[in-house]
């Protein structure tokens, strides 16, 4: 069968068996291996994109299922060369050790911004707790995205200002 | 890696479109609603559909939290999310806002629904025993029309439903009783799992009495169980913990749990009949306005 859809802004069509999941199209048909593929089970939410501005975790979302809408990858963040705030957060806060659960992280983080540009500390833990990071570096992800929440309201707090 | 079996895959564009679909494709026909209980069953190759029908594209028909008359109308294909978001339906039925706080996890809530879940009909399912606690009831259509079947007629067994071949689940209905309020507990290993054991409760009250109660525990058995032996015994009574210890002893009772690594029998039992004395609690204390701590 035939799908079109959008990823990062661009209309992609490829021939797919009807029962190829989302995350193997994305990294196996167009190449864009940022989004990674963990568990398999939608428990560890490594595979996170979002589809129409949500996050879903596509190991359980037909590539089928996901025809005609607008699917983002953490490779659709940078715009331009510019980073996005929740990049640059996770940058400055060291928001990533082995770095396998953070493409995930960053778009949950993202989708949430876009919800709720003013999240508390246990909003953002609410959000991504259906990731999991093997390394448990849940504190300076959630920091990470603290940061990006304040550099967005044109307030940043101090780098590395972890008292 | 895990992979489905092959199927030809369909796109529903109206609940009609659905039922059609349906009829023509026969008995290897399968909705496919969220998709985060039929998948990873497809994925394990516990359910191998020759076709699968899409049916998100109906969202806007059958995605809905409406009051007609004495009764809430849920569209099947509400989402958790809209179902933990829904002040209105939090208001009414508190129990809604309890459990979906602990199904799963946001990004799951953002794809799995309403009727997705009830037709998964997994012992261990949440959203069965809410349903079951405040008596709805569940709309299958099909091209014959309408039929309305009580949660007990709907509930046929474990994995199974009173969902034939082309037939869906399209509506839920819970009615609207004055005086009431109601609660979830829930026991789980790690946040976001399956229920060791879950308990409903939903109480109703004519001053100081209660004039009517129900209970519906998940993962205590083959059936998310409604127990009506706890209905009686609480009609007519003042709330105490002397009562609340009744109730639970019922629970415990009428559990038919089965050891498995969440736990024993005897641990599951307890569980039955601990969290039926808080849900009934904190019910009650919901239609007080007290705290709902133990006294």
């Amino acid at each position: 069968m035939q799908v079109t859809m959008t990823v990062n802004g661009e209309e992609v069509t490829k021939e797919i068996e009807g029962r190829l999941l989302l995350v193997h199209f994305i990294r196996d048909h167009l190449g864009l291996t940022g989004t990674h593929w963990g568990c398999d089970t939608s428990n560890c939410g490594t595979c996170v994109v979002l589809m129409d501005d949500e996050p879903v975790k596509s190991c359980t979302v037909l590539a089928a299922m996901a025809g005609g809408r607008q699917v983002r990858t953490v490779e659709g963040l940078e715009v331009d060369g510019v980073l996005d705030p929740v990049q640059e957060g996770f940058m400055q806060c060291h928001g990533l050790q082995c770095g396998f659960c953070t493409p995930g992280m960053m778009l949950t983080a993202r989708a949430l911004l876009d919800d709720n540009p003013d999240p508390t500390e246990h909003e953002i833990r609410e959000a991504i707790s259906g990731q999991i990071c093997r390394c448990t570096g849940y504190s300076t992800i959630v920091r990470s995205v603290q940061w990006a929440a304040n550099a967005e309201s044109e307030s940043p707090v101090t780098v590395g200002g972890a008292s | 890696m895990q992979v489905p079996a092959p199927f030809e895959y369909e796109r529903a564009t109206s609940v009609d479109h659905a039922i059609a679909l349906l009829e023509r494709l026969g008995s290897e026909a399968r909705l496919v609603a969220g998709g985060h209980s039929l998948l990873p069953m497809m994925k394990l190759r516990f359910a191998t559909p020759e076709y699968l029908i899409d049916i998100n594209d109906l969202h806007d028909e059958l995605g809905y939290i409406r009051v007609e008359g004495d009764e809430f109308r849920i569209g099947a294909m509400t989402r958790h999310r809209e179902l933990l978001e829904s002040d209105e339906l939090a208001a009414a039925f508190p129990i809604f806002r309890d459990a979906e706080k602990v199904i799963a996890d946001p990004v799951v809530r953002n794809r799995g629904t309403l009727g997705g879940s009830l037709c998964q009909a997994d012992p261990a399912e949440d959203l069965s025993a809410v349903c079951t606690t405040l008596d709805a009831s569940c709309v299958i259509r099909s091209s014959d029309g309408e039929r309305v079947l009580t949660m007990h007629e709907f509930h046929r067994g474990p994995y199974e439903t009173a969902v034939e071949d082309a037939q869906m689940l399209t509506e839920i209905r819970i009615p609207i009783r004055p005086n009431g309020s109601s609660a979830y507990e829930k026991v789980e290993r790690r946040a976001g799992d399956w229920a060791i054991v879950s308990a409903g409760a939903a109480v109703w009250m004519d001053g100081e009495t209660i004039s009517d109660a129900r209970v519906g525990l998940a993962a205590v058995g083959p059936n998310t169980t409604g127990i009506g032996a706890i209905s009686e015994a609480l009609r007519g009574q003042v709330p105490t913990e002397e009562l609340y210890a009744t109730a639970g002893g019922l629970a415990a009772e009428a559990s038919r749990p089965s050891a498995d690594s969440r736990g024993t029998e005897a641990y599951k039992r307890h569980l039955a009949d601990e969290l039926t004395r808080r849900a009934l609690r904190r019910s009650v204390a919901r239609i007080t306005g007290t705290n709902g701590q133990e006294a």
